[in-house]
């Protein structure tokens, strides 16, 4: 029998889970929200869902194949994530080209100009919906479906009148908003889903929902359960504050990180100019995780019990 | 039920059930044949061969020996003729000097070191018989075993644990001992009890191996021993792990030692051979070896004499039913891929593992995505992904001041790894630099010195 054994370092075998996998379930999660968001906001929805996707693939494709000269890495679909991220936070109503102009920033400048899956210091779909808000403002806050025009309740609460959508229409996803934020209790069930196996732990989303929750209320901005259920809070907190390259890696960063998105959630949607804040708060903790990985390096097994801010110095 | 345990760690498929319901079967080829030892050790000085060329040695003959203090004797588990003492390739694929002894299948028993002693041991003489007696750690790190049983002076023992957690995935070869020869393992540690006085015995056993949980806590009569099942986790038996799951103290940072903690870890084959050198003047000259993986027709547990061809024990259970990609030396998280199956079994050798493309695929490597389920696993609290940069990029003043010295290479990150990354490697590679510029450093420092 001619044997040619490999020979490499331990670990022999490895668990099942991988990149490409990962994302694929963070995929099939999203998907029962974004149908339902579908079915209520109407088949346009669909045009710009399917131009997020294709628009962000095509950007890492081309970016690796004619700019970096590299190996290909659309396969491991990270992309397709951020296309869906971007199209599920786009008002139903946005032109194709511009979706398709945040596609390309979302990636090229967003990701890959940092160096690609990994590198990115803020959400690369958060970053091209700010970039887009800030670019196209009126088409970015424009909800006008037949049947269904008119602000979100957000933008009500904001405007100081009364909300008119019922808790259910809210849990369902029967109101005004993006295309993907709309169904509460398919975005819960995504991340349940997503909790159960073991893709995201529950840490970032429960706290930062929480927080959010609590301050609202105490801010006397609303009552707990309508924020959370409208506006972004859920698709952000369950599917765009989890983002592993943009969030802590330690269980003690995760808590302020999480603490630290609902903080200033609750104080944009209380005091700030935009009615929504979500997307915002995750952006400006993103740049915050550098900071936070610092100062909660986990103690070394072994190590002395040491001083907070001499923590680092602490190990040998 | 809440078991002692650790923080982190993984859960790999265990695979143990390949073998272990089945009973050790005795390989013990009664032809001639040659039987190689290699002189070196997997960590201490190596020894020089007391034979030559031409010399006839008896079964449990000493053949190689040395000074040096952390280092343990080379017995020939065979009668016959030495053949050659030249290099031969070593599990670890490296050219070995190595005394090669051609048998004649007859076993000639030499004297027992009680013969030498010329009377029962008293136990002042115990850490001297066993060293005597050949004796290296047994799980796999080959730590020779009388060195951990002198601990310095100031220390004050007060746990031996005997380390049966076998938390390797396929590996049974403890289990079964377990099973098979209680009552040696439960006398060996009450000699190593009278070594330390003070101390009490614990025999830590993974939660998996309910049989042998039985067994042991069935034949223990003494008051100082108590087994202890522990939580099924990898790695329960890496040494601090263990001393954390069985006495709820962590060992500092290194170079501190168990014994720092007041703790000696041995592995239960050790204590069963501590058995047989004090009790019966035994030395080390067998041992029971797994052999399983996907690709072997049938797994068994083999008990082989030190020497023996690996070859033979993959044809003792019916050789290869697939063609393994690789052949691996103890476990699938720590063990080390072989070169060639024509290497001989060492103390060492706990387990012969051959697994297919299917198990042993090596996944092309990406970009690390921050998933933090290194940090997850990693049982020493480290942070995998920043030290493995830090190596990367030649930062090794980095890798050590993020306690990169104190990783053990469990593979636990690794093998959580998503983007497949070589993380274990990384570490191996970045303590290996930083060893060897202290080693430099302290060169250059002695030169100095000496100028002066």
């Amino acid at each position: 029998m001619a044997e040619k054994l490999v020979v490499s370092t331990s670990p022999h075998v490895h668990s099942e889970f991988s990149t490409r996998r990962i994302m694929g379930m963070v995929i099939l999660a999203l998907l029962p929200a974004g149908i339902t968001g579908v079915y209520f906001l109407g088949l346009s929805s669909l045009c710009v869902i399917a131009a997020c996707i294709l628009a962000c693939v095509i950007s890492e494709w081309f970016w690796n194949k004619f700019v970096m000269h590299r190996k290909n890495t659309i396969g491991d679909l990270s992309a397709v994530v951020t296309g869906l991220l971007l199209a599920y936070n786009l008002p139903p109503t946005i032109p194709i080209w511009m979706a398709v102009c945040g596609c390309v920033f979302a990636i090229i400048v967003v990701k890959e100009f940092y160096g690609g899956i990994g590198c990115n210091i803020v959400n690369p779909a958060l970053a091209a919906r700010a970039m887009m808000l800030i670019s196209w403002p009126t088409a970015m806050t424009t909800w006008t479906i037949a049947g269904m025009s008119g602000a979100t309740p957000l933008a009500a609460m904001k405007a100081g009148s009364e909300v008119s959508v019922s808790l259910w229409n809210m849990s369902a996803g029967n109101m005004a908003g993006c295309i993907g934020e709309t169904s509460s209790i398919l975005l819960i069930l995504g991340g349940l889903y997503l909790i159960w196996e073991e893709v995201i732990s529950w840490r970032i989303p429960v706290i930062y929902i929480a927080t959010t929750a609590i301050l609202a209320q105490l801010f006397g901005h609303g009552a707990a359960c309508t924020e959370v259920l409208t506006g972004g809070l859920l698709l952000g907190a369950i599917f765009m504050a989890t983002d592993y390259t943009t969030s802590p890696m330690t269980a003690k960063g995760q808590y302020i990180y999480a603490f630290g998105c609902g903080l200033l959630t609750a104080l944009i949607r209380t005091w700030g100019g935009y009615p929504e804040g979500v997307s915002f708060s995750i952006l400006i903790m993103n740049i915050a995780v550098p900071l936070i990985d610092m100062y909660t390096e986990p103690r070394t097994f072994g190590a002395p019990k040491s001083n907070f801010f001499k923590r680092t110095e602490a190990k040998s | 039920m809440n078991l002692p345990t650790f923080l982190g760690g993984v859960h790999p498929p265990e695979g143990k059930a390949l073998t272990e319901n089945k009973a050790v079967e005795i390989l013990r080829p009664e032809d001639t044949r040659e039987f190689v030892y290699p002189l070196a050790l997997h960590i201490g000085a190596p020894c020089s061969p007391i034979v030559k060329k031409g010399d006839v040695v008896l079964a449990g003959q000493k053949i190689a020996d040395t000074d040096a203090f952390v280092s343990a004797p080379k017995y020939s588990a065979v009668s016959g003729t030495v053949k050659a003492i030249e290099p031969r390739m070593a599990f670890t694929g490296a050219m070995e000097p190595s005394i090669v002894i051609e048998s004649d299948g007859k076993y000639t028993p030499a004297p027992t070191l009680h013969d030498l002693l010329g009377h029962k041991p008293a136990p002042s003489e115990y850490v001297k018989l066993i060293r005597e007696s050949g004796l290296v750690g047994l799980g796999g790190a080959c730590f020779p075993t009388h060195v951990k049983l002198s601990p310095p002076k100031d220390k004050v023992i007060r746990w031996v644990i005997v380390n049966a957690a076998e938390c390797e995935p396929y590996l049974t070869c403890d289990n079964r001992l377990m099973i098979d020869s209680p009552d040696e393992i439960i006398k060996g540690l009450e000699f190593v009890l009278e070594i330390f006085p003070q101390a009490q015995g614990v025999i830590g056993i993974e939660n998996n191996k309910p049989e042998a949980i039985r067994i042991m806590t069935e034949h223990n009569k003494n008051p100082k021993i108590s087994v202890m099942p522990l939580k099924v986790k990898y790695p329960q038996g890496a040494e601090k792990m263990l001393i954390k799951s069985v006495t709820g103290q962590e060992v500092p940072l290194v170079p501190a030692l168990p014994a720092d903690v007041g703790c000696i870890v041995l592995n239960t084959r050790t204590t069963w051979q501590i058995y047989q050198a004090i009790a019966n003047g035994k030395p080390v000259t067998e041992r029971i070896v797994t052999v399983t993986g996907d690709a072997i027709v049938e797994p068994k547990n083999l008990q082989v004499p030190l020497g023996l061809n690996v070859r033979e024990l993959i044809n003792a259970c019916g050789g290869f039913s697939d063609e393994p990609v690789k052949v691996i030396s103890g476990g699938p998280m720590m063990g080390i891929a072989m070169r060639s199956i024509d290497v001989p079994v060492v103390k060492g050798t706990s387990g012969i593992l051959a697994l297919t493309s299917k198990l042993a695929y090596i996944a092309e490597e990406g970009s690390c995505i921050r998933c933090g389920k290194c940090v997850e696993a990693c049982p020493m609290h480290l942070e995998p992904t920043l030290l493995d940069h830090a190596v990367r990029r030649r930062d090794y003043a980095t890798f050590e001041a993020h306690g990169g010295m104190n990783c053990i290479e469990c593979g636990s990150c690794a093998y959580n790894c998503p983007a497949s990354r070589h993380l274990t490697q990384s570490y191996k590679n970045g303590k290996a630099a930083v060893n060897a510029e202290r080693r430099k450093a302290a060169a250059e420092a002695k030169k100095k010195a000496e100028a002066k």
